[in-house]
């Protein structure tokens, strides 16, 4: 275990995580999930459905009204972050856990699944992360770390398969992770792996996982990304968990740590709560051993962050409604980018902000007994029975396969004729079986299968013992290999951006340290082509390298476009040539109070035009929401959608010192209209040197509204303390 | 194979079937399908199979692929890559991450064929 400890407020210092990695152990084995803790209180709620909450972590936006609280769902909520730079992802791996994350996965780099053998090294990843003992050990060290800070196990995940499964799975156990895909069938139908070669090694992989207690997820949900009309290939989906499931089982995984990787199969504009809930409804009927890994929809995933999140919020309305144990997030820049940061982290926000919303629902609602869901999950179920019926009837697994099964887009048993076909005597890795002598051995633990240890007078139930103990008793015996390229590894990766940690310098950045990339979101009044071609050229004007679309949405055909693009900053920023205004500084509760005892205070307040919005103002004045009336300041409070004139004749009559306006609207500036009517009203009026005049809002920018001839505009994540320190320190400048 | 939808005339047999029962017999069905692919690994293994089991045994991952690869070439696969390593360290009294060198570099094979007597 490393004896590193994070600071909150101090960068994660990766060279740190680097050094001494060949002695590194990792501190544990095996799945966490989280705590249950019915009836947890925080603020002024309590959670049916909640987790035990973080140490450190934050919450979503608004959780600030409630002095931060961030309360946990009882799912494990993954994140995939895979940039290619498995350094830079450990920074991302952070931030994501302090906003709840708590299954952290790796995808692979492109073609590693077709490697015979382990990678080693740090090598750059493209699409994925190259996955090594290296890459593996430093992430799951700083994961470590990590969880430490933030309170909370983290579940560190990759692959097990392709044509070196069992070697991968190995060395994942060996170094603690926690969690991992496997599934023969992805093997022979995805990336064309001689299907019993993927059977057999997959044996081998999920035995070694069992050992090391590794919850596994299967690979059924990419019929469903890969299928024409996706929500067809149902029933065939039930078929694929369950052979894996079962499967696995057999070979010694541990039910509750098999879990079912299922997505709602279809998304918007098909009604699909509708077409998912029976679907969810029948895999949890047959499955209900399992855990259900719930995947989101991406299979109908365009650029737009914000159609994918709804989708996915769908998504855990059928979670909620039937049964997740790991909530999978998909990042919603998916369709367009490889993930970024804030993508992730929005995520798992969205995840988190849903779930919560959702708390205790099931405790109102039931799903109905009868009628269409329960007709058609058991139609669902009838197709999968009979598909598994005709697998055996074609002669097994293999064949069915063979004859194209599986991927096939008709809802079984209608055939299209356009699955995937494997054949048993091809793909790669074909022709690599051996039938096992009688005297076969192998004098390891968590071995499949045959083992002929007696005839060295060995113990069938402790293969090891006879060369006194593996890896898996020994951690002292695996070999650590450090790098094998001199070009292609972290060390030079992290000496060429080595200025941005050790200086002054700064460089926004999306995935990777300094890589400059920035997004702007515009819209253009012209059509959609031609409004592509004008962001490409805003950005090239603003000076953006490679500026290039990544969304486009039609307003409306000639009225214009919304557009995203990226780029690249050429320039650094240095931190240290800025003036970086302090934050504000707040007179002490007590100071006030003392202030507002010695001279009283009397405000009037309102939300000022057509506007029924009550909440901000609340907040300044109330006093269970911290706000000016806990100084002993005497607010009289008007309402909502009163008109100036009426603020300002009650500042009159109640003889106040000050007016408070609220004004949210903001459309054509009647925010800042608003204000100036009161300055001018209260100057007619002839009392403009006698009150102090505040506005706020959340679209008040503090200097414009200063501009309108009022004292002070607060805006958005202003605060009681903030309007009383302002108040408290005009008064004595008045008071001189 | 193209087919038409024939749902309705197939699932007469299972039609009448309880949830219960539909159930005994999915997981039934998916018994039959999965006994015989363990079979298959109980009885077989493979490079990668074996590579996972010299790693256990405390050797490099640079030096599996050629052990394995030497395995294959000499007809030792059925005894088992960790066996011909194991059995050469008994033979020589050296350590088996010794062995795995040996063999690695391509040294000592025909002492390991011999040890099996020529293998099977």
């Amino acid at each position: 275990m490393s004896d590193i400890i994070l600071k909150h407020n101090e960068k994660l210092d990766v060279e740190n995580i680097l050094k001494d990695l060949d002695k590194y152990r990792p501190k544990r084995r095996g799945w966490t999930w989280r705590t249950p803790a019915p009836g947890l209180s925080m603020g002024p709620f309590t959670y049916k459905d909640a987790a035990e909450p973080l140490k450190n972590g934050i919450g979503v936006p608004s959780s600030k009204y409630f002095d931060g609280i961030d309360p946990q769902p009882q799912p494990v909520i993954t994140t995939e972050i895979a940039s290619g730079r498995f350094e830079d992802d450990i920074r991302r791996m952070r931030m994501t856990a302090w906003h709840g994350a708590d299954h952290i996965m790796v995808i692979r780099t492109a073609g590693q699944s077709h490697m015979d053998g382990l990678i080693e090294g740090t090598p750059q990843g493209v699409g994925g992360v190259a996955i090594t003992r290296k890459q593996v050990r430093a992430q799951r060290k700083a994961l470590d770390i990590i969880e430490e800070e933030v309170g909370r196990p983290i579940n560190y995940h990759s692959y097990v398969s392709g044509v070196a499964g069992p070697d991968v799975a190995v060395m994942f156990a060996e170094e603690g992770i926690n969690g991992a895909h496997q599934d023969p069938q992805y093997n022979v139908l995805y990336r064309n792996i001689n299907c019993v070669r993927s059977f057999v090694d997959a044996c081998e992989s999920k035995k070694v996982m069992a050992w090391a207690e590794i919850a596994q997820i299967d690979g059924a949900h990419n019929a469903n990304a890969t299928a024409r009309e996706a929500w067809k290939v149902m029933p065939e989906l039930i078929v694929q968990h369950a052979i894996n499931s079962l499967f696995s089982e057999k070979v010694g995984i541990k039910p509750g740590n098999i879990c079912l990787s299922t997505v709602p199969p279809t998304a918007p504009p098909a009604p699909c709560v509708y077409m998912d809930l029976p679907y969810a409804v029948a895999l949890r009927d047959f499955c209900d051993r399992y855990r259900m890994r719930a995947q989101m929809n991406t299979k109908y995933m365009e650029a737009s962050a914000r159609e994918a999140t709804v989708t996915h919020v769908l998504n855990m309305l059928i979670s909620k409604l039937t049964r997740a144990d790991i909530q999978s997030t998909i990042t919603p820049d998916e369709g367009r980018n490889v993930p970024w940061h804030i993508y992730n982290i929005e995520a798992c926000d969205t995840a988190k902000q849903t779930l919560i919303g959702l708390d205790g629902l099931m405790e109102m609602v039931e799903l109905k007994k009868d009628g269409p869901l329960r007709e058609q999950a058991r139609e669902i179920k009838e197709r999968a029975c009979l598909f598994m019926e005709e697998i055996i009837e074609t002669g097994g697994y293999f064949n069915a396969v063979q004859e194209g099964f599986f991927v096939d887009s008709a809802m079984y048993p209608e055939r299209n004729g356009d699955g995937i076909a494997r054949k048993i005597e091809g793909g790669v890795g074909y022709g690599f079986i051996y039938e096992r002598d009688e005297d076969y051995m192998a004098p390891v633990t968590a071995h499949f299968g045959y083992n002929n240890v007696a005839q060295y007078g060995g113990d069938p139930e402790n293969p090891s013992a006879l060369i006194g103990g593996c890896t898996f008793e020994d951690p002292d015996k695996i070999v650590f290999i450090d790098e094998l390229d001199e070009v292609d590894n972290v060390n030079v990766r992290m000496a060429e951006n080595e200025k941005y940690r050790k200086t002054s310098l700064i460089k926004p950045e999306m995935e990777w340290a300094a890589d400059g990339v920035v997004m702007l979101n515009m819209f253009i009044p012209a059509n959609k082509r031609t409004a592509e071609v004008i962001a490409v050229e805003i950005g090239k004007e603003l000076g953006l390298e490679s500026p290039e679309v990544i969304n486009r949405e039609i307003m409306q055909e000639a009225e214009g476009t919304r557009v995203e693009i990226k780029g690249k900053v050429g320039f650094d920023i240095d931190v240290s040539k800025l003036v970086i205004p302090p934050e504000p500084v707040y007179l002490s509760d007590d100071e006030i109070r003392e202030d507002v005892k010695a001279h009283p205070l009397k405000v009037v307040c309102g939300t000022v035009g057509e506007d029924e919005h009550s909440v901000g103002l609340r907040e300044i004045i109330d006093i269970k929401h911290g706000g000016i009336e806990r100084f002993g300041i005497e607010v009289h409070y008007l309402g909502t959608s009163v008109s100036i004139e009426k603020l300002v004749d009650a500042a009159i009559e109640l003889d106040a010192e000050v007016i408070l306006a609220s004004t949210i609207i903001s459309h054509d500036n009647i925010h800042y209209k608003n204000m100036k009517r009161i300055h001018d009203l209260a100057v007619e009026k002839g009392i403009r040197d006698k009150v102090i005049i505040c506005a706020g809002g959340t679209q008040v920018v503090p200097d414009e509204a200063a501009k309108t001839g009022i004292d002070a505009g607060f805006g958005r994540g202003s605060h009681g303390i903030d309007v009383a320190t302002f108040i408290v320190q005009k008064r004595r400048q008045k008071r001189g | 194979m193209k087919r038409d939808d024939d749902f309705a005339d197939r699932r007469k047999h299972i039609a009448n079937l309880t949830d219960e029962e539909l159930y005994a017999r999915f997981w039934e069905l998916t018994e039959k399908v999965v006994d015989p692919l363990l079979e298959l690994g109980r009885k077989n293994t493979t490079p990668s199979v074996e590579r996972a089991v010299l790693l256990r045994m405390g050797i490099s991952s640079l030096e599996t692929k050629p052990i394995v690869e030497g395995c294959i070439d000499r007809g030792l696969m059925g005894k088992g890559a960790g066996h011909v390593v194991y059995k050469l360290a008994d033979a020589k009294k050296i350590s088996i991450k010794e062995a795995g060198t040996l063999l690695a570099e391509g040294k000592c094979w025909d002492e390991a064929v011999n040890l099996f007597r020529g293998g099977k």
